[in-house]
């Protein structure tokens, strides 16, 4: 494993790890969300394209969005309308690229690699606002108002959270973060981890927290005058989140790599449990309905602003009495 | 929100952002916000169909709104009026494509009440049975739909199974899965087949067993409760006033069912004393209130449509129709012939001068005016509610526009 390598092609070829498995994983995600929830729903899902239970539907469907005419409406302002796509999935690239698989698996070493993921995802938002306030269409603005109104009760508890579990191994690095955890934290962060789940949840702009889209009111909101390859980025964007936001918990609440049998199959474990974070996912879209805007916001400021200050105070107690 | 607390008068921007409890902005004054009109539909995937609403909102706060209808008009009731009272069937059937038995009830009863037709007991059993599966099959429908509405995908699947279990046996007996044409003036178009009966039992005994798990998706689901608990209540006054029916009024607290308060079919007997026919009725009047009426109708649905068979195995063997002249012409006279449709109530008002078609057949179907009490709903509703609103009205745009 010490292969020694020139300075410049290590970077190249870090970057083109982190490439490839930012254009990987959600795909996986997004098949593993065709199938389970088929399953779950007593269909079957995808099954002819590709020939083995529909494997390659989702590489069919980027075929179909290249191959589709690139429309942006008269009205609309149109150096926003076609970056916004690109806003909103380039975060989530930079972000990957520092979320740790194992102590050696990471795409580039920061040292607080915690508070550059989090001010990361934050700017994807900022897409969805751009699509929705250049598409100049009234349903496009309401998606992107819900989607503002949403950002407000997301990011404190999501920020608590993470503080708390900063604050629990007393590093910003997620690399540390992951090494000092122990399984006594799936305990201790319980509180934090819900709040840091629900409050992804809301940043993925998922159900039951998918207002800003809701196909059945405003029409996929900021979404709605995209096509083809630019609407493709988006939703490769949402899967991406997912990608990065179970990745992200894995590391920071379930512990990572920690598991059993040698250490240099740590990475399999984070996927492993990355894994199982989308499947939770995956599962939630599947038996809740959509909440009302109003209704997050009195979710996030009655229950998870104080549950996450609650852990902050119970992690800070931790701290002080049991010492390492 | 109730009509008290908001004025539902436009304002000025201006009026209207000094009404709200909170401003934002900086200095003296707020925000200055200004209204939009948005057009949802006549495309839109709450609309089912071909709805409009011309909706004024300030944010997402809803000003006014206004029902934009007659997209889908086809001039149903001209064209009864060129048709024989077997062709009238094929096309009264359609108008609200969810309800086709029960529509063609209408008329071939309306039809055999002006001829003093006497039709064979047999029919009459055949027929409320199946108006009963026809009513769950319609119900089950917008108890997928409305969770679709409001963000859950799931419960549309197990509604659909549970529709193609009688979808099946529907199929096997009039060879239709949607528009049945299996009434006839005088009966019904053929006998049931042989060994039809225990398959529709088994079929009834599949959906019981079932739809506890997608009565736990629905209302045992809390989300779905919080979006629909206290919204868009409907009072009674104005369910009266616009002359709302079926299970939409009676979630408002009106007890009213044609099939025990003017009974056709069998009906009188399965409502009477010791019959398993109730009226199911809530006094909320919100969304809730409706989709509970609309759940537990289905149960009560199915317990008729066991009645009926069970009461079908007994009777004797004979006809199931009555033979008809080759030329039908009904005696000169009127008469207003109401049905409690699964939607609420569906009426024929039928005038003939003794020709072989009607000089006039007026259709007064259940979902124009529910829908028009839309209007009085949706003023100071937010959008995400309006559509748990317009989906918890239940309502068939064909049926809408005729």
């Amino acid at each position: 494993m010490n292969l020694v390598l020139a300075p410049w092609l290590e970077v190249v070829l870090r970057a083109l790890a982190v490439l490839v498995a930012f254009l990987v994983l959600p795909l996986l995600v997004g098949q593993t969300e065709h199938k389970v929830m088929a399953h779950m729903q007593g269909r079957l899902g995808p099954m002819y394209a590709g020939g083995f239970h529909g494997w390659a539907q989702l590489v069919a469907d980027g075929v179909k969005f290249v191959q589709k005419e690139d429309i942006t409406p008269a009205r609309a302002d149109r150096q926003v309308f076609r970056l916004a796509p690109f806003v909103a999935l380039i975060p989530y690239l930079v972000a990957l690229a520092v979320i740790p698989l194992s102590p050696k698996v990471v795409g580039a070493t920061v040292d607080a690699s915690v508070v550059l993921v989090l001010a990361v995802i934050g700017v994807g938002i900022i897409g969805t606002l751009m699509a929705g306030w250049a598409s100049a269409n009234k349903y496009s603005l309401l998606g992107a108002m819900r989607a503002a109104a949403q950002l407000v009760s997301y990011e404190l508890p999501m920020v608590l959270a993470v503080a708390s579990v900063a604050l629990a191994a007393g590093t910003l690095s997620l690399v540390g973060i992951g090494n000092a955890w122990n399984p006594w934290w799936l305990l201790w962060q319980l509180p934090g981890a819900v709040v840091f789940l629900v409050s992804a949840l809301a940043e993925l702009q998922r159900p039951p927290f998918d207002m800003p889209l809701a196909d059945s009111e405003i029409v996929f909101g900021a979404f709605t005058e995209y096509t083809g390859l630019r609407f493709a980025f988006f939703l490769l964007a949402e899967y991406a989140g997912i990608v990065v936001m179970s990745l992200l918990f894995a590391v920071l609440f379930l512990g990572g790599w920690h598991g059993p049998f040698e250490p240099w199959v740590g990475w399999v474990w984070t996927l492993l449990k990355g894994f199982l974070v989308a499947v939770v996912v995956i599962w939630l879209r599947v038996s809740w309905p959509r909440m009302r805007e109003d209704q997050l916001q009195r979710l996030a400021w009655v229950w998870l602003v104080p549950m996450a200050l609650f852990q902050l105070a119970i992690t800070a107690v931790g701290v002080v009495v049991f010492p390492r | 929100m109730s009509e008290t607390t908001t004025p539902a008068t436009p304002t000025t921007p201006t009026a209207s952002s000094r009404e709200r409890a909170l401003t934002v902005g900086v200095g003296a004054g707020g925000l200055a916000t200004a209204d939009m009109v948005l057009n949802i539909g006549p495309q839109h995937p709450a609309t089912h169909g071909v709805l409009r609403l011309r909706i004024v909102v300030d944010g997402e706060r809803i000003v006014s709104a206004e029902p934009v209808i007659g997209y889908m008009h086809r001039g149903a009731e001209k064209l009864f009026e060129v048709r024989d009272y077997r062709q009238i069937i094929v096309l009264a059937n359609r108008h609200d494509w969810l309800s086709a038995f029960s529509n063609e009830l209408g008329v071939v009863l309306g039809v055999e009440q002006m001829l003093g037709m006497e039709v064979p007991e047999r029919a009459v059993w055949a027929r409320t049975a199946l108006a009963e599966l026809n009513r769950v099959l319609n119900h089950l429908m917008f108890l997928g739909s409305y969770p679709l509405e409001l963000g859950a995908i799931t419960p549309v699947f197990h509604a659909f199974r549970e529709r193609e279990e009688l979808q099946a046996v529907m199929e096997e007996v009039s060879g239709g899965r949607m528009h049945y044409m299996f009434n006839r003036v005088g009966g019904l178009k053929e006998d049931l087949p042989a060994g039809w009966m225990g398959r529709v039992d088994k079929a009834i005994a599949n959906v019981r067993k079932r739809l506890p798990s997608l009565e736990r998706l629905i209302v045992g689901n809390e989300i779905l409760e919080a979006r629909t608990r206290g919204v868009g209540v409907l009072p009674l006054e104005t369910v009266r006033a616009y002359g709302v029916s079926g299970p939409i009024a009676r979630a408002s607290g009106l007890d009213v069912d044609l099939r025990r308060d003017a009974p056709y079919l069998a009906y009188g007997e399965l409502f009477g004393d010791k019959g398993p026919g109730r009226v199911v009725t809530r006094s909320a009047g919100d969304c809730l209130a409706r989709l509970e009426v609309l759940l537990e109708q289905v149960h009560v649905s199915l317990d008729l449509a066991q009645a009926c068979l069970d009461r079908l195995v007994q009777l004797p063997q004979g006809p199931i129709n009555v033979k008809l002249p080759k030329v039908l012409k009904v005696p000169e006279g009127q008469i207003y012939c109401a049905t409690e449709n699964p939607l609420g109530f569906n009426g024929y008002y039928l005038v003939s001068r003794g020709e072989k078609t009607p000089w006039r057949l007026k259709l007064r179907s259940a979902s124009f005016n529910n829908v028009s009490v839309l209007s009085e709903m949706l003023p100071g509703q937010l959008i995400a509610d309006m559509v748990a609103i317009l989906g918890s009205m239940f309502f068939v745009v064909g049926d809408v526009d005729k």
